[in-house]
């Protein structure tokens, strides 16, 4: 019998979820992670049951436990389908907690909790990023939507990943860009991918919503929404960074919170309620507050009545549409498509499992970079089946994903924003 | 039992990465939908009959129990490593080696999931029908191992009825083909007919020839609601003497509705005490027919309302009440017990009644769904396990349960089997002779035993 560790209690908070799973084996049709591997301990159901098992106390947080729930994408695939409202990706951020307590952060995940809680490191590293990127790194065409390789030896020198922006975005910008009185005042929380990499994602948002006479605040002292420490169990960066973002956005009066990253939309709308919230009492009314004004960027748009087609006749594009997990799980799938569709001169071509995760999955891609290129491949696949020009998203993330996935079988297919379609329809 | 040299020889016939022992590999493939659990000795996935034959020869040669495994998503225990030995995966053979247009006939490994195989026939305008609420996670190896059924049983019949054929491993280590492609052949018993809903007890599916359909150009969903059970029975027993056949008849009683009304408010009127689901399936100008023929039948039966899908997105509609059905149980009692008991269809308002009887006894909640149309239905108790009493009180009333349905000429299960889970009740349908002639069957092509041992029948010791 392996001794109970003191660090488990952590996971008795989620004692009665783990209760309710009574192993249909559901989660089994829709896990990528359980697509790569085939096999029962990468399934929702599988690290249920090892989590269950580490609470009885007859399995240790060993080498093989936290192989185990390394396995998720937290996709969040199997908390929706579940027949009994298992919430699996809460239960394996728990587990990753309590295995990062027992064993430390492991050297990367150190690294990516102190990139992360300094955005001033974080803007001097992509600075260097972005100067230097191109001396070291291979280029490859910029309308593929990624710029460079990657040379670094944790993640092989196979990865494709776009180029730092010279100026990040929000050094572009004031903090408040006013707006037509009487219209509303959103708060645009812009996230890291936004802000260094994809900057053309926030010129698009705020394009859009200057477009609807919107006054749109940019808050300066926004950081990481922390979704990369979630994903190594590091919930107290996690939570450092909570209370940062709602010092931030509580700031100025506003209507919403918008993002256009869906992974930061599911940090705000979902991750802090049931993560920070509920392990750190005095945060929960906040981080409430917050996650009630939370909106995605097209769910937004759509709200406001933007009307694309009004405008015109716009360039011919043929799209297909990736759904985020993120957007997904928060059932906003039919506005961003209604809206592409409304387009001028865009044409929606719907592909094979639009809803299936890309195989980033935060740090997943990482660590599991063979299994994430594995998940990638059937999206890549259907995505070139479809014939368009552009794979469309609303997740900066999956496009650097997307755009990888392409890259390696050696396809052009430009991959874009649903905000920059957007954009480009009203000729912004 | 299964020692350091055994796991050996193991990796030497599947390879190391294919064989599994740290103990959450091993926890992992302890469990099903039944919620027991136990650990086996080793995990093997092999990937190929030849490496499955190889398995069982040791299995012979040094005594050790195999148990095979799909998904995992049985219902009664049937795959679960009882006392120990090695799980034996099937999943890695997961190909459909071919699709014959001509002949309408499939060849599929074992491993491959029921709505993959479904969706490439579709594909080609084939069909197959065979539909148990797991397919989208079940494997067609477990469906043939345990007879699986489905809504679709009451037009098209079970997976039984699809089969034609199997590569088998024997559990002595011999490969074996049964049946064939022909749609007549008599010679010999019919092995396949037996090994269908054997549970893995008398061998290893490693190749399974399919039977195909056309597939029906268009189907159309009906959501009747009725004011009494004994409306909605009386409607199936008069769209079938109508010599209407539809593809689908699902049956919610009131218990259920509740659940699902109460959790999801889907507007089901008050006075609603029972609801029919109805499908047909064929060409697109006779189900227009037979969807305003079944309307009119069943009109003066107590019709409190009648919904008619219009294109697929209102039919889906239609079917998320059914869906809904399960996770809107748990809202009664944390726990249920999920039987699936057959009536003649005539008999389903009195297997009902019955149960009712039974509820009321033993004060715990029951609900009841499934397939009206061929009698099947699951019988849902629904207890919470860390109340003191409340599990021995489920497994009494089970116990009557399956009674009442035997008493009317029914069965106690349509399609999750025994496996572990209803080898205490098994001798109330099962007569003495019937057993032996079972397990004689069992002995002569198992003499040691070796193979999902302990399933189906209870041991002596």
């Amino acid at each position: 019998m392996i001794q109970k560790d003191s660090n488990v209690s952590a996971l008795q908070r989620v004692e009665n979820e783990l209760k309710k799973c009574v192993k249909c084996g559901a989660c089994r049709a829709h896990c990528p992670a359980f697509a790569a591997w085939q096999r029962e301990p990468a399934v929702a159901r599988g690290k249920v049951a090892v989590a269950q098992h580490i609470l009885k106390g007859d399995v240790g947080l060993d080498d093989q436990t936290y192989a185990i729930m390394s396995k998720c994408l937290l996709c969040g695939s199997c908390v929706e389908k579940c027949p009994n409202d298992v919430p699996t990706d809460e239960i394996v951020v728990t587990a990753r907690e309590v295995l990062a307590r027992r064993r430390g952060l492991t050297t990367f995940h150190k690294a990516v909790g102190q990139v992360i809680k300094n955005r001033r490191l974080m803007s001097f590293g992509a600075l260097a990023a972005a100067i230097l990127g191109p001396l070291f790194f291979r280029k490859v065409p910029q309308t593929s939507g990624l710029r460079l390789r990657f040379p670094l030896p944790f993640v092989g020198n196979r990865r494709h990943i776009p180029q730092i922006a010279r100026k990040p975005f929000m050094d572009r910008h004031p903090e408040v860009i006013q707006g037509e009185p009487g219209k509303p005042r959103v708060v645009f929380y812009v996230g890291c991918m936004t802000n260094f990499v994809y900057t053309e994602v926030g010129e698009a948002a705020l394009a859009l919503f200057r477009h609807l006479g919107c006054t749109v605040i940019i808050p300066k002292g926004q950081g990481c929404c922390g979704l990369p420490g979630m994903s190594g169990g590091d919930l107290d960066t996690v939570r450092g960074l909570a209370e940062q973002n709602l010092a931030a956005l509580e700031k100025y009066e506003a209507d919403y919170v918008m993002t256009a990253c869906a992974t930061c939309g599911g940090a705000l709308h979902k991750f802090y309620p049931a993560l920070i919230g509920k392990r750190h009492p005095e945060l929960a009314t906040r981080i409430r507050a917050i996650a009630d004004k939370t909106v995605d960027a097209a769910q937004l748009l759509q709200q406001l009545g933007l009307h694309p087609e009004e405008t015109g006749v716009g360039e011919r594009l043929k799209i297909t549409y990736h759904d985020p997990c993120h957007l997904r799980t928060r059932n906003i799938t039919r506005q961003p498509r209604e809206l592409l569709k409304g387009s001028p001169g865009v044409e929606l071509a719907e592909m094979e499992g639009a809803d299936k995760c890309c195989g980033l999955g935060g740090t997943f891609n990482v660590y599991h970079y063979d299994a994430s290129l594995k998940i990638n491949e059937g999206k890549s696949a259907a995505i070139e089946k479809t014939g368009a020009d552009a794979v469309v998203t609303g997740c900066p993330g999956c496009m650097m994903q997307l755009s990888d996935g392409l890259k390696q079988r050696g396809n052009r297919t430009r991959v874009m924003h649903t905000l920059e379609v957007l954009a480009r329809a009203l000729g912004k | 039992m299964i020692d350091s040299r055994i796991i050996q020889e193991l990796k030497l016939i599947v390879g190391t990465d294919n064989v599994a022992t740290d103990r959450q590999d091993l926890l992992c493939y302890g469990y099903d939908a039944t919620q027991m659990e136990f650990l086996p000795d080793a995990v093997v996935h092999p990937g190929s009959p030849e490496e499955i034959a190889a398995i069982l020869k040791l299995a012979n040669a040094e005594r050790f129990p195999v148990f095979p495994r799909g998904a995992g998503s049985g219902f009664t225990g049937g795959a679960l490593p009882k006392g120990g030995g090695i799980v034996l995966v099937v999943t890695r053979l997961n190909r459909i080696l071919r699709i014959d247009t001509e002949n309408l006939v499939a060849e599929v490994e074992p491993g491959v999931v029921t709505e993959q195989f479904q969706q490439e026939v579709e594909k080609l305008g084939l069909f197959y029908p065979p539909d148990p609420a797991s397919l989208k996670f079940s494997t067609l190896g477990g469906n043939v191992a345990e007879n699986a059924g489905g809504p679709r049983c009451v037009k098209y019949g079970v997976t039984r009825d699809f089969v034609m054929g199997l590569e088998v491993v024997l559990p002595t280590g011999e490969i074996i083909r049964t049946g064939g492609e022909t749609y007549k052949g008599v010679v010999g018993y019919d092995l396949t007919r037996l090994l269908c809903g054997s549970e893995g007890t008398l061998g290893i599916i490693t190749k399974i020839i399919f039977k195909l359909l056309p597939l029906p150009e268009a189907k159309k969903t009906m959501l009747t609601i009725f004011d009494s059970i004994d409306g909605a029975a009386k409607a199936v027993s008069t769209i079938i003497g109508n010599k209407i056949i539809p593809t689908t008849l699902e049956f919610m009683d009131h218990a259920t509705l509740q659940c699902v009304e109460k959790r999801f408010n889907l507007g089901i009127p008050a006075e609603g005490r029972a609801v029919l689901l109805i499908e047909v399936d064929g060409d697109r100008d006779l189900i227009e027919k037979q969807a305003a023929r079944i309307q009119d039948l069943i009109r003066p039966l107590g019709l409190v309302e009648c919904k008619i899908a219009r294109d697929a997105a209102e039919s889906e509609a239609l079917w998320k009440v059914r869906r809904l059905v399960s996770p809107s149980l748990r809202d009664v009692n944390p726990d249920k017990f999920n039987e699936d008991i057959v009536v003649p269809r005539s008999k389903v308002p009195d297997v009902i009644r019955a149960i009712d009887r039974i509820r009321q006894k033993y004060d715990i909640p029951i609900v009841n769904f499934g397939h009206a149309g061929d009698g099947n239905i699951h019988v849902n108790v629904m207890v919470d396990k860390s109340v003191a009493g409340q599990e021995e009180k489920a497994h009494q009333a089970i116990g009557e349960i399956f009674q009442a349905a035997l008493d009317l000429n029914g069965t106690m299960s349509g399609e999750h089997g025994v496996g572990l889970a209803k080898q205490p009740y098994i001798h109330l349908e099962l007569k003495p002779a019937q057993v032996a002639a079972m397990q004689a069957v069992k002995k002569a092509l198992d003499p040691n035993d070796i193979l999902n041992p302990g399933k189906m029948f209870p041991r002596e010791d």
